[in-house]
C-alpha cells in the first residue's frame, strides 16, 4: 500500500501539513508579517538580518510618478509585488535607456508597460484575494557563481524550513529554461536537496523524478559546497524570533559581494522539499519536537541541527 | 497523532450533529410517514355515502348518518358534507359519529352525501373499549333449548373463544344447517341476521361480541354494500371474524364504518330511505399524502418542513438544500483526492447550472463561454486597464456573451442555449480573471489543467446531485444536511494523504533508493 510506505517514510502530505503544523504552529496574527514582504524586510533589517537592500516602495497609483526618482542611475533592479506570492509579478531589470527598461532575459520593457503592471500589482492582481497591494523596488542580487553552472537564468535560491527556530531541512532551486528562469519546482525549476550538516548538495528533482544533471547545461549538481552555509543556518534559525512562526520557510539567495540574503519567508511552505531531499521530513520534525528548548539560542539550535540531520552521502 | 482534546470535541460535535439529523429524519420517515424514495404511492380511496330518501309533501326533513369515527388501519385526510339547502352537524352519541342534516322546508327526492378520503397507514391496533360479559339472554322455547344445544355442541368441538368463534360461525354458515341453527336464522337469509344470531348464540356461551357494518375498498371504483363483521373479545383483545366463513381477520382493504349493527340511517319527515356506497381508489403521491396528514395530527417537526413553504420558495430551496451535498463533494475532491479547482465553490454552482442545461451541452456551453471570454480578456490585457474597470468589462462581455449565445441557440432551434443564463455571470467572470492571470504567468498549461479541473469536479458535483433520490431525500429531510454538515466537519481533521499526493511523491515511495 502507497500509503502506509509514504507514511512509514514521514513524508508530510498537504492537509496533515495544514492541520497538524501550520494551524497549530503558526497564528494567524503573525501571517502578515511574512506575506508583506516589506514589513518582513524591515523588521529583518531591525534583528541585523541580512535582505537586499530595498531602494523604495509605492503605495498608490499616484505614486507611480516616483518610480524614475526611486531608481536614479541604478541599472540594476528588481520590481517586485509586497504581497505576491509564488514568484508571480517579480520582473527584474539590468538596464534602462531613453525610458525603457531592459529585463533580465533581455526584454525590452517601455514605460507604458511598466506602469501598467505597477498599477496591476498596487491594484492587488498578485494578491492573495486581490486586496490593494504595495511594490518594493528593492537591489538586484548578483548571484554568487557557485551555481551558475547549474541554473538557467533567473534565481537560484535556498530554501530552508525551520521548524520551532531549528533548522530541519534544505534545498536549492535551481531555475531551468523550461521554467523561464522560475525557481518554482511545479513549473519545471530542478530542486536539489541540501545536507543541514555539511551545506553539500545531494541529489536533483526534476518533475517528481531524480536527475543528477541539470538539463540545460548538463553539470552534475551533487557535490556543490554551498558558501556560507553556516551563515545561512543561523539567519535561518534567527527568523524563528523574527517572526514567532514555529513552521517557517526562509528563502535565502547568495551574493557574489554581500554573500547571503534572506529574500523572503513563507508561512506555508511547500512539501517539495521532502522529494528534494529524498527523504519525508515528519522523522527530522518529531526529532525537533521531542527536544524543542525555547531557551536555546540560534547558535545552540543550529548545533543540534547540524549533529542530528546529517544527511548519508 | 493522539486523540487531542480538540479532537474529542470534534468527533463528539460531529457525532451529536449526526445523530440529531438522522433521528429526525428517521422519526419524520417512520412516523409521520414520510417516503424515503421519491415517488412512492400509498393507497387513496374517496368513499361515497349518498342518503336518498323522498318527502311526498312540503315540511321539515332530518336525516341521521351515522359515520366512522376512529378508523383502525386507516387515516383521514378530509371529509366532507355535500346537500343542497340542508344544515349540517356531527354528534357524539354513545361513542358513535352521527352526521345530521336538517332543513325546515323540503319536498320531493332528498340526495345527502358524505365523502370521506382516507389512506392505508401503517397498522393501528384496535382501540374499541373492553366489553363487560354479557348476560345469557333469557329466551323462549324453543329458542333456549336450541341454544344450548348449539353452544354445548360447539364448546365440545372448540378449546378457547377463537375456536369456538370459529366452529359457531362455520356451523350457522354452512350449507345445510341443523334445525336447531334454522330455529335462529328463521326465514331470512340476510347476512347482518347470521351475524346477529351468532352474536345471540356467543352471549349464550358469555362470550362478548358485537357486529360490525364494514366497507370493503375495491382497487376499482365502483358501487359496495355494507356488509357484517364480527368482533368477539377474548378477554384481552378483540378478534375479527368474517360471519360468512368463520375465517378469523379483517381484509386490510376492508375499512370497519360502526361498531354496531344498528341502521346506519334514520329519517324523520321522510320515508324510503337508503343509503349507498361507492368506493373509488386513487393513487397519490405520498409525499403530499404524508405532509397532509402529519399537518392534521398538528406534529411540530412536519410543521417545520420545507414543503410547508409557498411553492415558488419550496422550488428555490429544493435547489438549495443540495448545495451542501455539492460542497461535500468539493471537499471529497479536493482535500480528499487533490484535484485543483479555479475558486471553491464555483464548481457547485456550475454544477447547479448544468442541471439545467444538462451535462454534455452544459458543458459545451460552459467551455464556450471562457474560451470566448478568455480570448477577449486577454485581448483586453494589451488596453493597459486597471483592475476593477477590466473585471467590470469582462463581467459585461459575458453577459452580453450570454444574451448572444442565447438568442444564436433559441434561432437555431436549440432551446438548451437558453439555460445558459443560469450559469453564475459573477463567478464567470472571477474564473476567466483568475484564468487569464494563470494563463499569463504559468502557461496555457496550468490554466487548462485547472480549468479542465474544474469542469470535471462540476461533473462530478452534478452527477451526485441529480440523483434523484438524493434529491428527493434532501427536500424531504433537510435535517440530514446535519450528517452532511457532521461528514464535512470530520473531513476537516482528515490529515491523511490526498490520492494526488501518492503520484507527487511516488518517488519517495519506491523502496529506498
Amino acid at each position: 500500500m502507497i500509503f502506509a510506505s509514504l507514511r512509514n517514510r514521514g513524508v508530510l502530505g498537504i492537509n496533515s501539513r495544514n492541520s497538524e503544523l501550520i494551524s497549530a504552529f503558526n497564528p494567524r496574527r503573525l501571517y502578515p508579517l511574512v506575506d508583506d514582504k516589506l514589513r518582513t524586510k524591515k523588521l529583518a533589517m531591525e534583528h541585523g538580518v541580512p535582505v537586499p537592500e530595498l531602494y523604495g516602495s509605492l503605495s498608490t497609483i499616484h505614486d507611480i510618478h516616483d518610480f524614475h526618482a526611486i531608481v536614479g542611475d541604478r541599472q540594476d533592479f528588481v520590481v517586485k509585488p509586497a504581497n505576491g506570492s509564488g514568484g508571480d509579478g517579480i520582473l527584474v531589470f539590468d538596464g534602462h535607456r531613453d525610458g525603457r527598461f531592459r529585463s533580465c532575459t533581455g526584454l525590452m520593457v517601455s514605460w507604458d508597460d511598466l506602469s501598467h503592471h505597477l498599477a496591476n500589482t498596487l491594484n492587488g492582481q498578485y494578491s492573495l484575494g486581490g486586496h490593494p497591494d504595495r511594490v518594493m523596488i528593492e537591489y538586484r542580487v548578483r548571484f554568487d557563481p557557485v551555481f551558475d553552472l547549474v541554473s538557467y537564468l533567473g534565481v537560484p535560491d535556498i530554501r530552508v524550513i525551520v521548524f520551532r527556530g531549528y533548522p530541519v531541512m534544505a534545498m536549492v532551486r535551481l531555475p531551468t529554461r523550461a521554467s523561464h528562469g522560475k525557481a518554482n519546482l511545479h513549473q519545471g525549476a530542478v530542486g536539489v536537496g541540501i545536507d543541514v550538516a555539511t551545506g553539500r548538495t545531494l541529489r536533483g528533482v526534476l518533475d517528481n523524478e531524480f536527475v543528477d544533471e541539470h538539463p540545460d547545461t548538463g553539470t552534475s549538481f551533487s557535490g556543490l559546497n554551498v558558501p556560507g552555509w553556516q551563515t545561512i543556518l543561523m539567519m535561518a534559525a534567527r527568523c524563528y524570533e523574527l517572526t514567532g512562526l514555529g513552521y517557517l520557510g526562509v528563502d535565502i539567495v547568495l551574493d557574489a559581494d554581500r554573500g547571503p540574503l534572506m529574500l523572503e519567508l513563507n508561512a506555508r511552505p511547500g512539501l517539495n522539499i521532502q522529494i528534494a531531499n529524498s527523504e519525508g521530513i515528519m522523522h527530522r520534525l518529531r526529532e525537533v519536537q521531542a527536544i524543542a528548548d525555547s531557551e536555546q539560542s540560534a547558535k545552540e539550535r543550529i548545533r543540534e541541527s547540524v549533529n542530528r540531520f546529517r544527511s548519508p552521502s | 497523532m493522539k486523540l487531542t482534546g480538540r479532537r474529542r470535541h470534534l468527533y463528539a460535535l460531529a457525532a451529536t450533529l449526526a445523530v440529531l439529523g438522522g433521528s429526525a429524519a428517521t422519526y419524520r420517515a417512520m412516523v409521520l410517514g414520510f417516503p424515503m424514495t421519491p415517488g412512492v404511492t400509498s393507497s387513496l380511496w374517496t368513499v361515497e355515502a349518498r342518503v336518498r330518501f323522498e318527502r311526498y309533501t312540503p315540511g321539515p326533513a332530518k336525516a341521521r348518518l351515522a359515520i366512522p369515527g376512529d378508523l383502525p388501519g386507516y387515516g383521514v385526510l378530509s371529509e366532507n358534507f355535500i346537500s343542497r339547502g340542508f344544515g349540517v352537524s356531527v354528534n357524539e352519541e354513545n361513542g358513535d359519529r352521527i352526521a345530521l342534516w336538517a332543513i325546515r322546508r323540503t319536498e320531493g327526492e332528498q340526495s345527502l352525501y358524505y365523502r370521506l378520503r382516507l389512506f392505508r397507514q401503517a397498522n393501528r391496533s384496535v382501540a374499541f373499549p373492553e366489553p363487560p360479559f354479557p348476560p345469557v339472554p333469557e329466551l323462549e322455547e324453543p329458542f333456549a333449548a336450541a341454544m344450548d344445544a348449539i353452544v354445548s355442541d360447539v364448546r365440545r368441538r372448540s378449546a378457547d373463544v377463537e375456536t369456538f368463534t370459529a366452529t359457531l360461525l362455520q356451523t350457522i354458515a354452512s350449507a345445510s344447517p341443523n334445525d336447531n341453527v334454522r330455529l335462529f336464522l328463521g326465514d331470512e337469509s340476510d347476512a347482518f341476521a347470521a351475524a346477529r344470531a351468532a352474536q345471540v348464540l356467543l352471549a349464550g356461551a358469555r362470550i362478548p361480541a358485537r357486529v360490525l357494518q364494514v366497507l370493503p375498498l375495491p382497487s376499482e371504483s365502483r358501487q359496495v354494500e355494507i356488509r357484517p363483521w364480527l368482533a368477539v373479545h377474548n378477554g384481552k383483545r378483540w378478534l375479527l371474524f368474517d360471519p360468512a366463513t368463520g375465517t378469523r381477520g379483517l381484509s386490510q382493504s376492508t375499512l370497519i364504518w360502526r361498531w354496531s349493527a344498528e341502521p346506519l340511517i334514520q329519517v324523520s319527515g321522510g320515508s324510503r330511505e337508503s343509503v349507498e356506497f361507492r368506493v373509488s381508489p386513487s393513487v397519490q403521491d405520498a409525499l403530499s399524502l404524508a405532509q397532509q396528514q402529519a399537518a392534521s395530527r398538528g406534529s411540530r417537526l412536519a410543521q417545520f418542513s420545507l414543503l410547508d413553504l409557498p411553492l415558488q420558495t419550496q422550488q428555490v430551496y429544493a435547489i438549495m438544500i443540495l448545495i451542501p451535498i455539492g460542497a461535500l463533494v468539493i471537499v471529497l475532491m479536493r482535500n480528499v483526492i487533490g484535484i485543483r479547482t479555479f475558486g471553491t465553490f464555483l464548481p457547485v454552482l456550475v454544477a447547479l447550472a448544468f442541471r439545467e442545461t444538462q451535462l454534455l451541452a452544459g458543458i459545451v456551453l460552459f467551455s464556450a463561454l471562457v474560451a470566448v471570454g478568455l480570448a477577449l480578456r486577454l485581448y483586453l490585457e494589451r488596453l493597459h486597464l486597471l483592475l476593477v474597470p477590466r473585471l467590470a468589462a469582462v463581467l459585461t462581455i459575458v453577459v452580453l456573451l450570454m444574451a448572444a449565445l442565447s438568442v444564436l441557440s433559441h434561432r437555431l432551434g436549440l432551446e438548451t442555449g437558453l439555460s445558459i443564463a443560469l450559469f453564475p455571470m459573477v463567478i464567470l467572470t472571477m474564473t476567466i480573471e483568475r484564468m487569464s492571470v494563470v494563463w499569463e504567468e504559468r502557461g496555457p498549461r496550468d490554466a487548462i489543467i485547472d480549468g479542465v479541473g474544474s469542469l470535471f469536479v462540476a461533473a462530478i458535483a452534478y452527477g451526485i446531485m441529480d440523483l434523484p433520490i438524493l434529491k428527493h431525500v434532501a427536500f424531504v429531510f433537510p435535517e440530514l444536511m446535519l450528517v452532511v454538515l457532521a461528514i464535512i466537519l470530520l473531513l476537516g481533521s482528515y490529515t491523511g494523504y490526498r490520492l494526488s499526493e501518492l503520484r507527487r511523491f511516488r518517488v519517495l515511495s519506491r523502496g529506498s533508493s
